[in-house]
């Protein structure tokens, strides 16, 4: 048994040891991306990191937030915003499975007793035109993360490939932690002198979004929202490469893909406001991923992309 | 001799690929090693998660050597043709011998190709098996470019002789074989070195690695089976999940856990689905009881706890999942309970079931009229059928239904219980969807019969009207599935049942009117359309005295030759319904001869000659299926039969000879012979035969009763082989002529009736 295994107290202890974790690891710790998103994938140094030829190694905790999952904080397991733990590797190396057992280590996983077990998941993402394959990772039972090793993205084959690890992170820390209802979980050490739960953090929150995603929100300014969001990006990638003010090539693949990301958010809160039918909902998913596509397309052709002049 | 060992050691393979991918290996490898000239003894494949691995016993130390002579030119050729020959076939002039053939003396070149090592052939047929591998997805990793399931980091490649073992070099994108090893992740973390195949199973099995898939599957089993004995419980067999979890461990630890008293009320198809498709558990049941009570699950280690953890963990996993599935369930009958099923109908008005053909409920509405319709046909309650078409696919508005999709029908039939509807309509909600494949069992009970019915026919003439027939192997709405349903479904519960009139009675115009309403024309454009494409269908319907008698009712139709250009414009305008009707004449003959196509499949697989189908389907009443079959088996029973047999010869002699006589004269000899013409005896007799066989086979064929008819008929077989024995047909005698005419059209009308022997082969 391994002996240097201590047990953390705490969600934000986890995160923590998670980030210590992968920067050890040589990760480039990043902070959240500061738009909303549904899942640690969105954010750039994910999606649009993982395209083009230049090496790339970044960790780094996302909020996501997924509106149909409201339960007004009362479901165990379900909430409306969550948080993603996310490690990108480009070019994925070969021993990235035992760089993540050793992440689950760090957490307080002691591999002598539990059964650690990677079944096959393929991933895919409609709206970023991506996939991959790799497994969901079982812990005694449990999806404790997802691996995937990305063949494309925006439409574009990965060369090289990118390995991602996505850690639940209320999931996981509930079952290090023993918890049985998320909101009962220590958010920070249960000893400190301000004890916070999970539910002293989030509990009111949830209720106020749930509220709001399912029975408030203006689908008539979503709906404007959303077209606006799609002009926007297509008129920030046509512009010229070249700015007139500064003389640079400055192709704007960033700004297009807020546009982008933006979109997709928009998507999601008509989605749970209901006011989307199935035939539609393919046709929403598909003017997402031609947004999608073409950022994709567009930062290629940047220097981060990989173009070289 | 030496022996193969070969070994690919990766990342977690599929579980439901690792069998295939163990067969592909063997065959690609055995198959590549024979084509280069080796031979072997003996080869097997195995799989774990990790690894694939082949051994192929006493392998033949070299392939053979080859000589191989090629023809040249002539001696005398020009020097260019043959210093042309000499650079083809890579050898000198003085390698070339001569030889005298036909045309002269002609140049030989001996190419010897000397047999190579197996090494060198292993390394090559195992390079192009990696490299093409048919695996059903696979994928690049790190900044290569090679294709596996998942990442491939070592290949043992491994010639074992009685002296010691060498390695086959070979390197693929920098993956360099070797012999080495690993075993199980966790419990033997670390390397090793392998001498051949009973060292590399007997040091696996020390790193805690079962190779055999069989051999993990059979200890899973019986260890799962005793530890449930032991309780005096039984496991729930499931032979695909065994392999599935057989595939998902190296070292199988069999875990039996509780199933918390909370859940134990839940139907045991929803803890039995919720734990296999969520958790790969076996379900454990008490016997006695029927109830599910325990679980199986299986690790993929030992550990000092004896897997306490392990079985904590998933015990946990499994408690948050079925209170889910209890939360649902709980929903679902208060539902059920308080509202009845109405209440999720109503809410599929806002489910599409398919956007040509509108909502669920558009449907159900649909397949309710129809349900009614076939009821008295199947001998069911027209009332109660029509509820149970109601409800019978109201459960996909359930909470449970939604989160597992395969047990719709199921809970369908636990709700309307629930709800307290009658006995009936519960198992129509169940057996409704049945039969779903060519073994799958066919329901029986009438109510359930009527709705299975309406509800393929619904399908298939719904997507039939807007996207016509599955072409090749696509058919996305799965149409020759309902079709087969419909045959099975008509011929095993032996229903006498027309299908013209069931489609012309509203299901074809019901799902015409759907396929329409999303795709308005204008009227004229519509009038247009219709007087190009109906024209012949007019002309023809005018004819047939069918069921089109609301057709003939409007005055539309008259005789074909009272129909002018001036009558179908007049009449497109003014019926835009009958038009729609017309549509669905076309419809409904094309659904016809497709559900005869399915017809032909399901006898053929029951043994029935295609030209025996094909005679009976040429006959009246064959829209009626079980009708129909019985024709054909009676009939495939004659001809078994050498009167039979022989008959059909006899009559194709009488169809042949009458049909010359009918062409050259222009005359029809349909008048039936005169016995007192007869001249020959044998002509007598066959008059004689006819008469009686006509006596019997009329009233057979009243009742239906073909076998009898087909054995009166093949009675007939010794007269008219006597009669053509002994008599010339075409005489010189005019009246006898006609006379001997008109009873071979006597012969040719007693014996189609039965059925078309034209089309009988041989």
């Amino acid at each position: 048994m391994d002996q240097t295994i201590t047990k953390p107290r705490s969600f934000q202890e986890i995160i923590l040891r998670l980030q210590t974790y992968w920067a050890g690891q040589g990760c480039a710790v990043m902070q959240p991306y500061d738009m909303e998103v549904g899942a640690g994938t969105f954010h750039p140094a994910t999606t649009l990191r993982s395209l083009g030829s230049r090496p790339w190694a970044a960790a780094y905790v996302q909020p996501s937030r997924r509106p149909t999952d409201g339960r007004y904080g009362e479901n165990p397991n379900r909430l409306q915003h969550y948080y993603q733990y996310q490690v990108l590797i480009k070019p994925s190396p070969p021993d990235l499975q035992d760089l993540y057992l050793g992440s689950l280590r760090a957490i307080g996983i002691d591999m002598a007793l539990h059964d650690i077990r990677f079944v096959e998941d393929d991933w895919e993402s409609p709206t970023l035109g991506a996939w991959g394959l790799g497994w969901e990772v079982w812990c005694d039972g449990m999806e404790v993360s997802q691996f995937t090793y990305f063949q494309q993205v925006g439409g574009h084959d990965c060369h090289p490939v990118s390995g991602e690890l996505t850690y639940g992170l209320e999931r996981l820390a509930m079952y290090v932690l023993g918890v049985d209802h998320v909101m009962d979980m220590p958010y920070n050490d249960p000893d400190a002198p301000i004890a916070l739960s999970y539910g002293d953090v989030f509990r009111q929150t949830e209720q106020e979004y749930s509220r709001w995603n399912f029975d408030v929100a203006d689908t008539d300014v979503l709906l404007r929202h959303f077209e606006e969001a799609e002009a926007e990006c297509a008129r920030i990638l046509d512009q010229d490469a070249d700015d007139p003010k500064t003389g640079k090539r400055i192709i704007m693949a960033h700004p297009a893909y807020d546009q982008c990301i933006k979109a997709s958010h928009i998507f999601n809160l008509l989605d749970a406001r209901g006011v989307i039918s199935v035939t539609e909902r393919q046709s929403y998913i598909g003017r997402v991923r031609a947004l999608a596509k073409r950022c994709a397309d567009a930062f290629v052709t940047t220097e981060a992309g990989g173009y070289a002049a | 001799m030496p022996d193969l060992l070969i070994e690919l050691f990766s990342e977690e393979i599929p579980a439901r690929m690792q069998a295939k991918a163990a067969d592909d290996l063997k065959s690609r490898v055995t198959n590549g090693l024979v084509e280069a000239g080796l031979t072997y003894a003996g080869a097997a494949a195995y799989a774990t998660p990790r690894r694939l691995a082949l051994r192929v016993d006493g392998l033949t130390e070299r392939s053979p050597d080859v000589k191989e002579e090629r023809k040249g030119p002539r001696t005398d050729a020009p020097e260019q043709a043959i210093e042309g020959f000499l650079r083809g076939a890579g050898v000198t002039r003085d390698q070339l011998i001569e030889r005298d053939e036909k045309k002269g003396r002609v140049f030989f070149a001996v190419i010897e190709k000397p047999g190579r090592p197996a090494a060198e052939i292993v390394a090559e047929v195992l390079e192009d098996t990696i490299r093409n591998f048919p695996w059903p997805k696979s994928m690049r990793w790190g900044a290569g470019s090679l294709r596996w399931v998942r990442p491939l980091h070592r290949i043992v490649c491994l010639l074992t002789r009685e002296d010691g073992s060498e390695v086959v070099p070979m390197d693929v994108d920098g993956i360099v074989s070797g012999r080495t090893t690993e075993g199980h992740r966790f419990m033997a973390p670390g390397a090793f070195d392998v001498t051949g195949f009973d060292d590399y199973e007997a040091k696996l099995k020390r790193s805690h690695v079962v190779l055999d898939a069989t051999e993990r599957a059979e200890a899973i089993w019986q260890d799962a089976t005793n530890q449930a004995f032991a309780s005096g419980l039984e496991v729930v067999e499931d032979k695909g999940l065994l392999a599935e979890v057989a595939g998902l461990v190296e070292w199988p630890v069999v875990l039996m856990g509780q199933i918390g008293e909370d859940f134990l009320g839940l139907p045991p198809e929803v803890l039995q689905t919720s734990m296999k498709e969520h958790q790969k558990f076996f379900s454990v049941k008490n016997p006695k009881t029927g109830r599910i009570e325990r679980f199986i699950t299986v690790a993929n280690r030992e550990t000092a706890d004896h897997g306490a953890t392990i079985l904590a963990g998933n015990q946990k996993v499994l408690s948050a999942r079925l209170s889910d599935a209890k939360f649902f369930w709980e929903n679902d009958l208060r539902v059920a309970k308080s509202e009845g099923l109405t209440a999720w109908t109503d809410s599929l008005s806002n489910v599409t079931f398919h956007n040509k053909l509108g909502s669920q409920r558009d449907r159900i509405e649909r397949i309710a009229a129809l349900t009614r319709e076939l009821a008295p046909m199947v001998g069911a309650d027209a009332d109660l059928a029509e509820q149970a078409a109601r409800v019978a696919k109201a459960d996909l508005a359930s909470e449970m239904v939604y989160e597992f999709p395969e047990l719709q029908g199921l809970m369908g039939r636990y709700y309307s219980d629930a709800a307290g509807l009658p006995p009936e309509v519960g198992a129509a909600c169940q057996e409704h969807y049945s039969p779903l494949g060519p073994s799958d069992d066919v329901p029986s009970a009438p109510v359930s019969v009527a709705v299975a019915l309406a509800d393929k026919i619904d399908t298939l003439t719904g997507f039939w009207a807007t996207f016509g027939f599955p072409t090749g192997s696509a058919d996305p709405f799965a149409l020759r599935r309902a079709a087969l349903g419909i045959v099975r479904l008509i011929l095993e519960n032996d229903l006498s049942l027309g299908l013209y009139r069931v489609f012309y009675g509203g299901a074809a115009k019901r799902a015409v009117n759907a396929a329409d309403s999303t795709n308005p024309v204008t009227q004229a454009q519509f009038r247009g359309m219709i007087i190009s494409k109906y024209r012949d269908v007019l002309a023809d319907l005018a004819e047939a005295a069918s069921a089109q008698t609301e057709l003939r009712a409007t005055g539309a139709i008259r005789k074909k030759t009272e129909v002018s250009e001036f009558d179908y414009a007049d009449w497109a305008a003014v019926s835009a319904h009958n038009i729609l009707q017309l549509h669905e004449i076309e419809v409904v003959e094309d659904l016809i001869s497709f559900l005869h196509d399915r017809l032909k499949v399901y006898l053929r697989d029951q043994g029935v000659r295609h030209d025996v189908i094909d005679a009976c389907i040429s006959m009246p009443g064959n829209d009626d299926l079980a009708l129909l079959v019985k024709r054909a088996k009676a009939l495939q029973s004659v001809l078994e039969t050498e009167d039979g047999e022989n008959l059909v010869q006899g009559f194709k002699r009488a169809n042949n000879i009458l049909t010359q006589a009918e062409d050259k004269d222009g005359v029809e000899y349909s008048f039936g012979g005169d016995p007192k013409f007869a001249e020959d005896p044998t002509e007598t007799a066959l008059f004689e035969a006819l008469a009686t066989a006509e006596a019997k086979i009329t009233p057979a064929m009243t009742a239906q009763d073909f076998s009898t008819a087909m054995a009166a008929m093949a009675d007939l077989r010794g007269p008219v082989d006597a009669f053509f024995e002994a008599v010339q047909v075409n005489s010189d005698n005019a009246v006898l002529r006609r006379n001997r005419l008109n009873l071979l059209s006597s012969i040719r009308s007693t014996c189609l009736q039965v059925a078309d022997l034209t089309k009988i082969e041989g």
